[in-house]
């Protein structure tokens, strides 16, 4: 019984298979949505969300609806986790209803992979913590190839809190597993220079500039304050040196795609004008993020 | 009639007198009587110790014993059984129950319960401060009369310098060291492993190295200024290490202690995500672990200890972030020591009988870890070439967590004798 943890110990011919796939599930020319398939009929997916989250959700439950899966969404509020059971034994639990997967957000890095050792049933890692977000580097690279033949050799700025990413994380194993360059940028105490040994071809920078001179690629990331227990770094002049603003664009290759994995903070990471520029494929990624995760379900429970 | 007790053929070592030859080791009413020449076996009660190594009885100057307040995590009875079945005679526990051992009161409830289970020795360590809140010193005095043997806040450190500085002034007039767990909390803040390139592959926040150093730092300087005796406990970079042998070097009353578990595994050897790899210090990576071996190496290490933490099963199922600090450590001590230290040719047998004995009784000064005749008869016999494998489940502590479950390791097992009795034996 396998699931999806994270991009780290996927191979590259299986990323490829599901990029492929999420291909084929894309809405086509002319078409109005998904198309409704009964691929996953008799099935049942539980989505588990022990954090605040709206688009993927409800990304993982259109995906698994359009695949005739039947789906039950839970969030932590409300559910035994308030009552102060464990993770074990609520994951144990619903686990004893016998869905054939478990989708789950959840704030601590590793808990699905936690959870997995002690479960027998496949787990979809939908974001934990600061560690992986492995549908997000995925719908990420369908919409890069959307536009571009192939990752290989592009060079992708990601920009932000990368420390405190997850999305960064599974975009970086990915892109690097594909053979494309890495620019991590952000301020220094947020960008820990042990990143540059993540993974092959990653290279960092505190200056934005650096980072997006020739990129193809800018993916900036949401200023997680949330996340952040302590004041690493002037939050008030923060878009001042790594937000992103019109002006940059002119330093990048002019093809280039702008990506954000949203929720955006205008005028805090990005400037209104950007986000809504034709460069933006913020809403594609959101499309897209339905596709990779049809691809990612159907192979999940059709084993 | 007098008791008697003959060990029998057993290599005695014995780093207080420099003694290592095959001998037999006879013992009359609770103390050693006699060790090697002819010895008289008649009427006694015999130990054959063939090929079995005969030391003074190991000490642990560092473990948590979780009664009062933690039963369920392990009482002193499990904690000194699992110090038996490792090997040790002595322990001292750290004060970190519900209450904290900050007064008398405490002091003597552990020592009188530990005292009717007639087995293991336990010697209390005191709060530094009450509630170990770092604010206000505890009855620091009274608790030495009652039987403390160090006064330590042992996981918490003592953030407030000033406070530092009165706790090694008050201690020094009571002849007891002061024992720190090295950890600026500002620097630690919210981490949960080694701060380097797991952690941040894994997406922990991380404990940098320099969190321990900063304090150990710090407390030097202090030592300096009051004289006072100073022990840095599990220590665990390489930065500390070069700190205490400066200190050293200066002549200053400066000693420290390494884990096992600090030499054995490194921050590349956690299993991501599992809770029985996550303690304080946490496990670091290579260069300190080298660093703790060097320090062992040159003596800078005065003693190994091993910080037996445990922590109920339910407390440690649980997301990684979530989970307590702290491993299980007594019953892996000696096959860890032989495996990381003596087998590989590191350090010889009797250094390593001597970080167990006259290490810390030295730290603690303690009329322990000797086989001089006329010392109380405390003796671990243990084989340094058996082959076995640790089964944690097998454990006499309450809890189970260990990372070394199902290790293989060649010699370890042991007999520990307390006052001429044996008390806890995993030798077959």
């Amino acid at each position: 019984m396998s699931g999806l943890l994270g991009i780290e110990d996927l191979d590259r011919g299986f990323i490829q298979s599901i990029l492929d796939r999420a291909a084929d599930f894309q809405v086509k020319d002319g078409g109005s949505t998904f198309q409704k398939l009964n691929t996953l009929q008799g099935k049942t997916l539980v989505n588990l969300f022990f954090e605040a989250s709206t688009r993927t959700r409800t990304s993982f439950e259109i995906a698994a609806k359009r695949l005739g899966c039947d789906t039950i969404s839970i969030t932590a509020s409300g559910s035994s986790v308030s009552k102060g059971e464990s993770l074990v034994d609520t994951l144990a639990t619903l686990a004893a209803m016998r869905p054939n997967a478990i989708v789950m957000r959840h704030a601590a890095s590793g808990a699905p992979h936690f959870l997995q050792r002690h479960l027998n049933i496949p787990i979809v890692n939908a974001g934990d913590g600061l560690h992986e977000h492995p549908t997000q580097a995925l719908l990420d690279a369908r919409t890069i190839l959307d536009r571009r033949r192939s990752l290989s050799g592009l060079r992708v700025a990601i920009i932000g809190d990368i420390a405190h990413s997850r999305v960064a994380r599974s975009n970086i194993h990915l892109l690097s597993k594909f053979d494309a360059h890495v620019v991590l940028c952000g301020p220094a105490p947020l960008l820990p220079p042990e990143l540059a040994r993540l993974a092959p071809g990653v290279i960092l920078t505190t200056d934005m500039r650096e980072a997006i001179q020739r990129a193809d690629v800018v993916m900036m990331l949401r200023v997680q304050l949330e996340r952040i227990t302590e004041a690493a770094f002037p939050a008030g002049e923060y878009f001042k040196f790594y937000g992103l603003r019109a002006e940059h664009l002119h330093l990048a290759n002019p093809e280039v795609l702008v990506m954000h994995p949203g929720p955006i903070n205008r005028g805090r990471e990005i400037s209104s004008e950007v986000a809504d520029s034709k460069a933006s494929m913020i809403l594609n990624q959101v499309e897209n993020g339905i596709a990779v995760r049809m691809a990612v379900l159907e192979r999940i429970l059709q084993q | 009639m007098s008791r008697r007790l003959v060990i029998k053929n057993g290599r005695v070592m014995d780093p207080s007198s420099g003694f290592d030859a095959v001998a037999d080791v006879a013992i009359e009413d609770e103390v050693i009587k006699q060790v090697g020449g002819d010895v008289d076996a008649t009427g006694a009660e015999v130990i054959d110790a063939t090929g079995l190594i005969v030391a003074p009885g190991f000490i642990d100057m560092h473990v948590h014993l979780r009664e009062p307040g933690f039963e369920h995590s392990e009482t002193i009875e499990t904690g000194i059984n699992a110090a038996a079945a490792g090997g040790f005679t002595t322990v001292c526990c750290m004060p970190n129950t519900n209450p904290v051992n900050d007064s008398a009161m405490v002091t003597n409830y552990i020592i009188e319960k530990a005292r009717r289970l007639n087995s293991v020795t336990v010697y209390p360590i005191g709060a530094i401060t009450k509630g170990s809140l770092g604010e206000e010193l505890a009855s620091i005095g009274s608790m030495k009369q009652a039987g403390i043997v160090a006064i330590s806040d042992d996981g918490k450190p003592v953030m407030n310098a000033r406070v530092m500085r009165r706790a090694m002034e008050y201690a020094k007039a009571f002849h007891i060291p002061v024992i720190q767990h090295c950890e600026d909390l500002h620097l630690s803040h919210g981490g949960d492993m080694h701060e380097g390139m797991e952690s941040v592959r894994l997406g922990l926040r991380g404990i940098p190295a320099c969190s321990e150093d900063v304090m150990v730092a710090r407390d030097i300087l202090l030592t300096e200024v009051t004289g006072a005796r100073y022990h840095v406990a599990h220590l665990s970079t390489k930065n500390s290490v070069a700190m205490v042998a400066f200190a050293k070097a200066k002549g200053l009353p400066v000693t420290c202690e390494v884990t096992p578990h600090h030499f054995a595994l490194a921050d590349s050897d956690v299993l991501p995500y599992d809770s029985n790899y996550k303690m304080k210090p946490p496990l670091r990576s290579g260069p300190h672990v080298q660093g703790c071996i060097d320090g062992i190496v040159s003596g800078t290490v005065d003693a190994l200890a091993t910080d037996h933490a445990p922590h109920s099963g339910a407390d440690k199922m649980q997301e990684f972030e979530r989970c307590p600090f702290g491993i299980l450590g007594l019953e892996t001590a000696i096959p860890l020591s032989l495996h990381h230290l003596v087998h590989p040719g590191r350090i010889s047998l009797m250094k390593m009988i001597a970080l167990y004995t006259t290490g810390p009784a030295g730290v603690l000064r303690l009329d322990r870890g000797t086989l001089r005749v006329g010392a109380q008869a405390d003796i671990t016999i243990f084989s340094a070439t058996q082959k076995w494998t640790y089964d944690v489940n097998k454990s006499k502590s309450k809890s189970r967590n260990s990372p070394f479950h199902g290790h293989e390791y060649v010699g370890g097992q042991a007999t520990a004798i307390v006052a001429g009795r044996v008390v806890g034996s995993t030798l077959g």
